[in-house]
């Protein structure tokens, strides 16, 4: 009998020690991120593109990367957008919704979803090898778009299929069309929306290996799509790799930068999801 | 006005169609043009030769993956190794033992840490586990360690696979009917005991699907990797070697993968090679956890 009591308060120690180490890493990664990158912060990290001898420990910042990072992402969320929400609504809306083809797609997609950023990387780059494209903030974005189409696809379709199906009934039993219906369904989920583009945006933003090889890196500010483009991830991996003291400090500083970016996303979209879950029906 | 309600349905039904055909058809398309770039380098030898073979000296032409592939298994080993049971254990507390209350606190944390971009990983891992190896760990085991090796790409990997196998599984152990606990638990059984003898079994195809996709997003993690892993074309035999796993591979040396021939070849087959294991990996995952799903609804 004791001996199963021993045994009992043995491993809820053990999962409760499991609980700190898997929760507390996050907050020793945050951190050292933080203790490590704050001293190096200055406001010409945000404010100034690299300057003559930035890359020897010169003065100038890392907006160039900023700036490259909020392009590609921003732009392959509003092109994932476009060809992901069409897909969502015909997964749930045309076919059947408990049908072997949509919950095939669905598996698709969950694939898709696991295949890795560099897979992604190497695959865009045959695309822009294939078209005669160079390294551009254009090659980039369509990486980035292949990688976050998944998170988009899977992420509507969660939302969507929280709808009561009684809601997209109505809509049709009243004489609307397919499309109509799933106007109303769309109104219905609009938070969840802007979760997912919350989420992909926050997972375009922070990738390296799909724009390593196809959106280059450069030290101005893109302004047209057939130049390279800097992303922050990669100014972090290539300023951390300097032997120089400084520049691996900007490297500490654009950790810091990216972090914080990152957190406020993800926050946002736990509140959206949770502000969502709160207006749901039934 | 009907007429163009319809029109317009039936045009955008077809347009949907379009898009999703086109996204899912990804899939295929990429494996068919990996496959297509890295022909050159299979030209010159078998897929057994390119595995098997140790000899990585691309201006010779030859290609051999060996050290590559036991790089991405040694790192992969040791992250599974670190991460399984703690990950077990704790969504074993959270979906068991821990008050909502607890619950609603400590889950937006593991979503956070699933946030992280992974260059954050690599930064953490070389500012923390390198230094913490280099004069904490090794010192007690072998002469002379860097602190980048295999184990710090294991640890930090680790890391990054806790959000997604605890999610999960906390998401399989939902499945399970609280039924089958109550009688465990009325039974006489403590809460262990039941977790043990009831839980754990009916869980394991689900937490065999888990680990499975956590070994796939471990195989191809790339950039937090390369960065604490020392990256040498060698087989590592202790844990406090160097490694130099396959996505590894392809990232360093993209650089110059033009000027030299075949090399794109290769990096290309290393990124098919990547592609086919995750694949098969994901597919095998997602149908376990498909079936799962389907004893619940039904």
């Amino acid at each position: 009998m004791i001996k199963r009591k021993i045994e009992e308060y043995f491993f809820k120690t053990l999962m409760i020690l499991a609980t700190i180490i898997v929760v507390g890493s996050f907050f020793l990664i945050v951190g050292t991120i933080f203790s490590k990158g704050l001293p190096y912060m200055t406001l010409d990290m945000v404010t100034k593109v690299p300057g003559g001898g930035f890359y020897i420990g010169k003065e100038g910042g890392v907006l160039n990367a900023i700036i490259g990072s909020l392009y590609i992402a921003g732009g392959a969320t509003v092109l994932g957008l476009i060809i992901s929400i069409p897909v969502a609504i015909y997964i749930n809306m045309y076919l059947n919704n408990k049908n072997f083809i949509s919950n095939l797609l669905r598996t698709v997609f969950d694939v898709l979803f696991g295949i890795p950023s560099i897979v992604y990387g190497a695959f865009g780059f045959l695309i822009m090898v294939y078209f005669g494209l160079r390294a551009s903030l254009l090659g980039g974005t369509i990486a980035v778009t292949l990688l976050i189409i998944p998170v988009l696809v899977r992420t509507l379709d969660e939302v969507i299929r929280t709808v009561p199906g009684e809601l997209r009934d109505a809509a049709l039993s009243l004489g609307a069309t397919r499309w109509e219906a799933a106007k109303v369904v769309l109104r219905q989920i609009r938070p969840g929306i802007y979760t997912a583009i919350l989420l992909a945006f926050g997972r375009g933003i922070g990738d390296v290996a799909s724009v390593l090889f196809t959106a280059g890196f450069s030290d101005n500010i893109p302004t047209s799509l057939h130049e390279p483009a800097a992303t922050l991830p990669l100014a972090i991996f290539f300023q951390l790799g300097s032997p120089i003291a400084e520049v691996q400090g900007r490297a500490y500083a654009s950790a810091l930068i990216l972090t914080i970016v990152v957190l406020i996303i993800t926050l946002l979209s736990e509140l959206l999801i949770k502000k969502f879950s709160k207006h749901k029906i039934g | 006005m009907q007429k163009i309600r319809l029109l317009t349905d039936k045009i955008l039904s077809k347009l949907m169609l379009f898009f999703t055909i086109a996204s899912v058809s990804i899939v295929i398309i990429i494996g068919v043009g990996l496959y297509y770039r890295s022909r050159g380098v299979l030209d010159h030898a078998s897929w057994w030769q390119l595995l098997s073979s140790s000899v990585w000296k691309p201006m010779k032409g030859l290609f051999g993956f060996y050290p590559f592939i036991m790089g991405t298994l040694w790192v992969t080993g040791i992250a599974i190794i670190i991460a399984l049971p703690l990950c077990l254990l704790t969504a074993f507390y959270l979906s068991e033992y821990a008050h909502t209350r607890i619950k609603k606190i400590l889950i937006p944390f593991v979503n956070l840490l699933s946030g992280i971009p992974p260059v954050i990983f690599g930064v953490w891992g070389v500012l923390f586990i390198i230094p913490l190896i280099q004069d904490h760990i090794a010192p007690h085991f072998v002469d002379f360690s860097t602190g980048y090796s295999v184990l710090a790409g294991g640890i930090v990997l680790a890391i990054m696979i806790f959000p997604l196998i605890v999610s999960i599984v906390s998401e399989v152990l939902r499945t399970i009917p609280q039924e089958l606990k109550d009688a465990s638990l009325a039974l006489g059984a403590t809460r262990w005991e039941t977790i043990k003898k009831v839980t754990f079994r009916k869980a394991l195809p689900g937490i065999i699907a888990a680990t499975v996709l956590a070994i796939s997003r471990a195989f191809g993690e790339t950039i937090a990797v390369l960065m604490v892993c020392g990256n040498n074309a060698v087989v590592p035999h202790s844990v406090f070697d160097t490694g130099y796993p396959l996505p590894a591979l392809i990232a360093n040396n993209y650089g110059d993968m033009m000027s030299i021939p075949l090399y794109d070849s290769a990096l290309m087959f290393a990124a098919l090679l990547l592609f086919i294991i995750i694949l098969l990996f994901n597919i095998i995952s997602r149908l376990i956890l498909a079936r799962l799903e389907r004893n619940l609804v039904g």
